[in-house]
């Protein structure tokens, strides 16, 4: 048999393939996107804290978020549109809502948010127009944890395994991910000892974030490995260590000149090395047919072992 | 292929999205068409591909996709690899040891396509409505619309669609949108020189593709059966059907692909609750403690 020429280009054996071809197409977004998923979590979860932040007044956290939201959700846009293959065309989104589309869901959100995070942070730092800013802030704080969650079901509706089969836990992880990374702004951006609401959103954040990916690789079985293995393990083992770092810091000198940016630093670190970690599992699960070819196979064989 | 219930595919889409390309066995009508032609797709009978390419290549020329490089793979006679958004016919190599087992080799040729799915992937997650259902029940990229979102090259279970690196745009087979509609059958089908790429209307191709199987069953081949004959499988039947001789996969095909969508239901639910953990979290987070 002559097969693969120069190249051994069929892995395992247990399971037929196309010269070890993947199946499924890779994504072809860049590192836009992940960027995106870590910016957009960022700047919703911070509009979230800072509506929080000012109604038990404190001010200075509150507005601290405010800015960090906007800056956050302005380079989201200029990464979601130097995405696209045709960039002059972004605003074809406009055209249409689908709700099959979380891309199409997505972007009519963020058109919605982005405006009331932009207003309730030039309220705050003008400190103009109060009730504005006030509703602002408010609205933002309500379309924020959308722009956090939504983008773990654009992941997950697509044929990447590592992505699709996940659907249950990645809104979780993301949701946690983002608030880890608010907590980590707020503890950043605001003097020591003013950061105590951004050190426990950070905690919840965190707890949620671990619980929620433990719960993903133990349900995924084999389907878990891109998550844990190469590149995409690589990162999220690193998001792991900094985010326990960052904690620690945070809850032993939270309190200290030197402390509190440390662990905010860590903290919006880890977060974004989980959406990079998550993107690059997906990516992997895409290239091996395995990953494609045997829970389709188990399926198949389960609804055949039924009918008996 | 074949393992989801209709009926289940049929309730979660109706009922809880009620929308677009819809798992009915007329997509046409489901995307809008009250009044229109029959359905019409491909049967490719891989049992009689020689391997030719002329289906590649008649695609290129009426439909002016661009070359794709020349490259030798080692993959036996293929060296177009896969499809892509430069190829939209591509026809694959395999050879195994045949079941004699006296050293001689059994060559397998299929041609591949877009699967025109009944419930398309890539038309569900199109965020700008670029791709479409025509009234022939296939699906089309409107290239004037599309802004290279690449959204449906990662949602396809085939891995058909690609993104042009040219002209950053979507690409797939298009059925010959512009030769059925003067009811010329598409370029693919005309060229090929055993028939092994049949067009017409899809009931009808079923019906004989159905028979084709038989025959081979009676004629001593019982290895062949087809893939996305069934319109109770994952993507609601393909309007691009096929007779294989061996798995799937070893064709490079999903053994049981499902439409990603059929999960968005649940997977909106997962992030709503998710959304109002974080609004929980800032409760607990503001309201505990003074500072």
């Amino acid at each position: 048999m002559k097969r693969g020429g120069e190249k051994a280009m069929v892995p395992d054996a247990d399971f037929g393939s196309y010269y070890g071809r993947p199946v499924v197409k890779e994504t072809v977004w860049g590192p836009d996107i992940p960027a995106y998923l870590f910016l957009g979590g960022l700047a919703g979860a911070s509009s979230a804290l800072a509506a929080g932040a000012q109604v038990t007044r404190h001010a200075e956290l509150a507005r601290a978020l405010k800015c960090g939201a906007a800056g956050a959700i302005s380079l989201s846009m200029v990464a979601l549109v130097h995405d696209l293959g045709r960039r002059m065309r972004f605003v074809n989104m406009l055209r249409v809502l689908k709700v099959t589309s979380p891309m199409s869901v997505g972007t009519w959100i963020l058109s919605g948010y982005t405006p009331l995070a932009l207003a309730a942070a030039a309220a705050a730092v003008t400190r103009k127009l109060p009730r504005a800013g006030f509703a602002a802030t408010a609205g933002a704080a309500l379309l924020g944890p959308a722009v956090a969650s939504y983008t773990a079901v654009l992941l997950a509706d697509t044929a990447a395994p590592a992505w699709h089969e996940a659907h249950r836990e990645l809104p979780f992880v993301f949701a946690g991910s983002a608030a880890t990374a608010a907590g980590g702004l707020g503890m950043l951006t605001v003097g020591p000892g003013r950061a105590g609401q951004a050190v426990r959103f950070a905690v919840i954040g965190a707890a949620g974030e671990i619980a929620a990916k433990s719960l993903l690789l133990q349900r995924l079985g084999a389907t878990a490995e891109p998550y844990q293995t190469g590149r995409g393990g690589q990162l999220m083992d690193i998001s792991e260590v900094l985010t326990a770092a960052g904690l620690a810091v945070a809850v032993l000198a939270g309190r200290t000149r030197v402390g509190a940016p440390v662990a905010g630093l860590a903290l919006m670190a880890a977060s974004a090395l989980t959406r990079f970690g998550v993107f690059e599992a997906g990516r992997a699960s895409a290239r091996d047919p395995k990953y494609t070819v045997r829970p389709q196979r188990e399926r198949l064989a389960d609804a055949a072992s039924r009918e008996q | 292929m074949g393992t989801t219930s209709p009926a289940t595919t049929r309730n979660l889409f109706e009922q809880e999205t009620g929308l677009t390309s819809g798992p009915g066995l007329d997509p046409s009508a489901v995307a809008g068409y009250p009044d229109h032609p029959p359905r019409v797709g491909f049967f490719t009978d891989t049992s009689v591909c020689i391997g030719c390419k002329a289906c590649e290549v008649a695609c290129k020329e009426w439909n002016n996709v661009p070359e794709d490089g020349l490259v030798l793979t080692g993959m036996s006679y293929d060296n177009t690899a896969d499809l892509s958004a430069s190829t939209w016919r591509h026809v694959a190599f395999i050879e195994q040891p045949a079941a004699d087992g006296d050293g001689d080799l059994r060559w397998l040729m299929a041609s591949n396509v877009c699967k025109h799915c009944s419930q398309a992937a890539c038309l569900d997650v199109c965020p700008t409505g670029a791709l479409m259902r025509t009234e022939f029940g296939t699906v089309v990229v409107q290239d004037d619309i599309c802004n290279g979102c690449g959204y449906c090259v990662s949602a396809c279970p085939f891995g058909v669609i690609g993104r042009s690196e040219t002209d950053g745009g979507a690409h797939k087979c298009t059925l010959c949108y512009d030769r059925i509609g003067d009811g010329l059958m598409p370029a693919c089908a005309k060229a090929c020189p055993t028939e092994s790429i049949q067009f017409g209307p899809l009931d009808e191709l079923r019906e004989r593709a159905h028979q084709r199987v038989a025959d081979l069953h009676t004629a001593g081949q019982p290895d062949a059966r087809l893939y996305g004959a069934d319109p109770a499988d994952g993507i609601g039947g393909a309007g691009a059907m096929f007779l294989l001789l061996d798995e799937p996969e070893v064709y490079g095909l999903p053994p049981d692909p499902v439409v990603t969508t059929r999960d968005l239901p649940r997977m909106w639910r997962h992030a709503a609750t998710a959304a109002g953990s974080i609004i929980a979290a800032v409760v607990v987070a503001c309201a505990g403690g003074r500072r």
